[in-house]
């Protein structure tokens, strides 16, 4: 691969995030030094000493391409969300916090007040007798401190700026990682909004179960069921999996494992609503004969909204519950 | 058959009267079956509640749940889905498709706080005109009490 | 007004946190916060989600620790269903956890907290980094880190799938076995060498930092020192166990206070809450709060290696139960409440670690069948506890009859220590920003010392980006005019 002319000049930011996109830059192991050979990294809180206000003072689109990382579920992830994309050329959603919400998106099922009831009050460890409630106002005996602010709903990145290019996973697999670094790095890009480094077929075409088009006739859950036929797809044996409507690029790891798709990949190319999808393609194969028996079967189908959209609850079209009032 | 059943809304004592609420309800019928009903109703001059807007597909397997979510989504109240009975279906089995999806849909709807009267899936065959309109006038009047849905506005606020 | 420095944001950490300085009027500290500025609500949405697919929720509370929570989230579902793992399950598990902690370890104590340590805390900022750190103890030692990583990430993917965030903990075992005979020999091949790897690496502690004596000194001053219970997992010998055993909690003069198990952690812990930051402090229940303070009778407890080592009667393997007893014979007996010493007791972990996993790679149970079993029972409640590199963790769920979370409650290894952080850095701070004296750049490295011992929960720096944490610290007057600025960076 040829190096371009000069360092390119990159930032690295995580939001409502876990680590794990941060962590999964080492997966490419001594690639790595190739990436320091062909670029800077000037801004990332976690590696580099560069600070908020030195982004500020960048010229816009000074950094080439910034990775975003983590959901928006803060003020301070969506002021620096909007910072990066002024300072920057190239703004990426790094993995599946910021292309669909990922897992900190089921949030969305509840809202702030709940969160922090829960967290502050009613959880069984918790001694609080006086009922206090961190707030972004927390002036504490005279002393002047503040909290960002938190929001009700979990955002994805592109709710808030334009983004570039989506770099899918939970985190991204390796070569995934790699693949997307090598495609920036040569120009070798897909259209505006395209994802880089995964493929454009779903899951099952790594999968290493295969497919003998038998229907569903009952749903199991993964730890009370060994599938009978140790070669059929496990979702035609009744365990819900998300691969038909995921995109692949992951090396279908999980099903390595013996263990059904949770959809980090996101959806295909042309699929809105991932969790829909999957509804329609889970429906799609149920065996049986009348209403009522294929009702029985997929009404086995445990906790839809959090397996079906466990990781793109942000990016569907209703995006959370309904808040009150 | 059912004459239109419009239910004023309650009124306190003194107050000006209140805008009626138009409960907005997106319908998708088969041609086959529900859309040849909702003719039916319509050349036999049945009145219902036009409170409908249809868009006519060619089975009910054709609708993908997620045309349901974006209608909701996009501010719609409502959305109806009316296919051919089980057994009818003129695809054989499409109408088993929407059988089997429907339940699940509904379990995501509850989770997203979307009241079961705002999600229906009814059978209509092609000489069930009266049929047609009762649903519509039901779901019409449920529509008005539950009030609108406004998805939209929710979700501007954070 | 006290003037006041801000330190925003923290790096090297764990998501993000800022520290507040507010000084007198004489320029001597007055107060500190360490706020947590972040919520996620993992305690809430879980409920409603099935039991079985939180040990694939629940790690993504850390992607540098994700097998911490996978663990604990597994045990939690054995105990909710009443389960008791077959042999080859339960180690396993085990065998797979101990391959994790040593990548951990190795990351954290070579990335982070090796510049200072094997650098010194006053070496020049250009070297007190990783690179310093390869030009002292040879080129190869970054390529060997890289690689004890990835091979930890091989072990990991091999029995659960995914290298980072891994599935294959499920209630009731693994999902997948160890069968696969190629599978098991490479697995031992990397276990030797984690032995070795780790044995190196005592070796770099021995040869420079313990015998720096200046450096020696420093762990052992007053400014770094933090007189707070202790609390570490220990196994039916006492003995310290990353993924098995009951909670051990130590009071300062290293007796025992409480042992736990897992089911009865809410009779020992308590979680206060403070406005200013988002995350919790744990302290010890029957006490009742007693703020920030050390001593005798502080509710306040540390959960970190060296409180492991405190709280513990010994190292169930040899080469670590050596390096046991020499830490203590070196630093004065136990406990040490030495917080700098927690980087040492750190790579004493790495080798028990990597001889635990080796035993249990050599095991014959380890390549049996019967890598999991079917829960029968009906689903109710349960707590799982594991040690997390960065304390103890605790999960408890209660479920429906169908098996489905209708409360969590986590209590998250750095969580404990939130509230010994805060008063690390304020001692140190106490201890360091003198009246009328100048703000230098050593003083602000050995702030970030106090707080960088803990092990925030993220030392991803490479081996060739610079291993400093960006510091300012901004002295300001009552009216915001800014007097005096030293930075880093």
């Amino acid at each position: 691969m040829e190096a371009p002319k000069e360092k390119l000049k990159l930032a690295f930011y995580w939001a409502a995030s876990c680590g794990g996109c941060e962590i999964s830059l080492l997966e490419i192991g001594d690639k790595i030094l190739t990436v320091v050979e062909l670029a800077d990294l000037v801004f990332c809180p976690c590696l580099v000493d560069t600070k908020y206000k030195d982004v500020e003072a960048m010229p816009d689109g000074y950094i080439d391409v910034a990775f975003y990382n983590g959901a928006v579920r803060s003020s301070e992830n969506e002021h620096i969300a909007k910072l990066l994309r002024q300072k920057s050329k190239v703004l990426i959603a790094y993995g599946s916090c910021a292309m669909q919400g990922g897992i900190p998106a089921l949030a969305n099922l509840y809202d702030l007040k709940q969160i922090k009831h829960r967290a502050y009050h009613e959880t069984q460890s918790t001694v609080n007798p006086d009922g206090v409630e961190p707030v972004p106002d927390c002036a504490t005996n005279g002393y002047a401190l503040t909290l960002p602010e938190l929001y009700n709903t979990v955002f994805k990145l592109s709710d808030k700026v334009k983004v570039d290019f989506y770099i899918p996973g939970c985190p991204p697999a390796r070569e995934t990682t790699w693949n997307a670094i090598e495609q920036l790095v040569t120009g070798n890009l897909p259209e505006p909004g395209g994802v880089l480094g995964a493929g454009r077929k779903a899951v099952c075409e790594e999968c290493p179960y295969e497919k003998k088009e038998t229907r569903i006739t009952e749903f199991h859950r993964p730890h009370t069921f060994i599938p009978p036929d140790n070669e059929q797809c496990l979702l035609e044996q009744g365990l819900v999996c998300l691969g038909p409507a995921t995109r692949s690029g992951c090396g279908a790891q999980c099903l390595q494992a013996h263990m059904p798709c949770r959809g980090c990949y996101g959806p295909l190319p042309d699929i809105q609503d991932q969790g829909a999808k999957l509804v329609a393609a889970i429906g799609s194969m149920i065996g049986g004969t009348g209403e009522e028996e294929i009702t029985g079967i997929v009404n086995q189908i445990v906790d839809p909204a959090g397996t079906l959209y466990r990781f793109s609850m942000a990016d569907s079209f209703m995006v959370r519950r309904k808040l009150d009032g | 058959m059912a004459d239109v059943a419009t239910a004023d809304v309650n009124m306190e004592k003194g107050a000006a009267p209140a805008v009626k609420f138009e409960p907005r309800i997106i319908g998708f019928l088969c041609w086959w079956c529900a859309y040849t009903g909702a003719d039916l109703a319509g050349t036999s001059r049945i009145k219902y509640s036009p409170n409908v807007s249809v868009i006519r597909v060619m089975c009910s397997g054709r609708v993908d749940p997620s045309f349901v979510m974006k209608a909701l989504a996009g501010g719609a109240d409502g959305v109806l889905i009316a296919g051919c009975h089980p057994g009818d279906c003129h695809y054989i089995n499409g109408n088993l498709k929407t059988v089997a999806r429907f339940p699940i849909l509904r379990k995501i709807l509850r989770d997203f706080g979307v009241e079961d009267e705002r999600v229906r899936l009814e059978w209509v065959s092609a000489s069930e005109g009266d049929k047609f309109a009762h649903i519509v006038n039901e779901m019409t009047v449920d529509l008005r009490k539950l009030g609108p849905l406004n998805w939209p506005a929710r979700m501007a606020e954070r | 007004m006290a003037n006041r420095v801000t330190i925003d944001p923290i790096t090297r950490l764990e998501g993000h946190g800022k520290i507040e300085i507010f000084l007198k009027d004489d320029g001597s500290v007055d107060n500190v916060f360490f706020q947590v500025p972040e919520l996620r609500g993992f305690e809430k949405f879980c409920e409603g989600r099935p039991v079985e697919e939180m040990p694939r929720i629940t790690t993504r509370i850390c992607g540098v620790c994700p097998e911490a929570h996978h663990a604990a989230s597994a045990k939690a579902c054995d105990a909710v269903y009443g389960i008791t793992l077959p042999p080859t399950a339960a180690k396993l598990r085990e065998f797979q956890y101990n391959a994790f902690y040593v990548g951990d370890h190795t990351t954290h104590f070579y990335a982070l907290a090796g510049p200072d340590f094997v650098m010194g805390p006053d070496a020049d900022p250009a070297v007190r980094n990783i690179i310093g750190v390869i030009g002292k103890v040879g080129a190869d030692i970054g390529k060997e880190v890289i690689r004890t990583r990835l091979e930890a990430h091989e072990i990991a993917g091999m029995l659960g799938g995914k290298r980072i965030h891994s599935v294959g903990m499920i209630p009731g075992g693994m999902s997948k076995g160890l069968t696969n005979p190629e599978d098991h020999k490479r697995a031992l091949e990397i276990c030797e060498r984690f032995v070795e790897f780790a044995k190196f690496t005592i070796k770099i502690v021995d040869d420079i930092v313990l015998a720096n004596k200046a450096y020696v000194d420093l762990i052992l001053s007053d400014p770094y020192k933090l007189v707070v219970n202790d609390m570490g997992l220990v196994d039916e010998n006492n003995h310290v166990n990353f993924y098995r055993g009951n909670v051990r909690v130590t009071d300062v003069n290293g007796k025992e206070l409480h042992k736990y198990a897992p089911k009865d952690y809410l009779d020992v812990v308590g979680e206060h809450v403070e406005k200013w930051s988002y995350l919790k402090f744990p302290f010890l229940k029957q006490r009742g709060w007693t703020g920030f303070t050390e001593g005798t009778d502080t509710a306040v407890f540390r959960a970190t290696p060296l409180s492991r080592l405190n709280a513990a009667d010994g190292m169930a393997t040899p080469l670590a139960q050596a390096e046991y007893e020499r830490f203590y014979a070196t630093l004065g007996g136990k406990p040490v409440h030495s917080t700098l010493a927690t980087n040492w007791a750190r790579v004493i972990e790495l080798l028990f670690a990597a001889e635990a996993a080796l035993q249990l790679i050599k095991d014959p149970d380890i390549i049996g069948e019967e890598h999991r079993v079917i829960p029968k029972n009906v689903p109710s409640e349960g707590v799982g506890i594991v040690e997390a590199p960065r304390g103890t963790l605790t999960h408890h769920y209660i479920t429906d009859e169908k098996g489905i979370v209708q409360k969590a409650n986590l209590i998250v290894g750095t969580t404990n220590n939130n509230g010994p952080i805060a008063m690390s850095i304020k001692k140190a701070a106490q201890g360091l920003i003198k009246a009328g004296a100048e703000i230098t750049e050593p003083i602000l490295n050995m702030v970030e010392m106090a707080f960088r011992a803990y092990d925030p929960c993220f030392g991803c720096a490479t081996h060739s980006l610079p291993g400093q944490m960006p510091i300012e610290v901004i002295l300001r007057d009552s009216t915001g005019k800014v007097l005096d600025r030293a930075s880093r960076f």
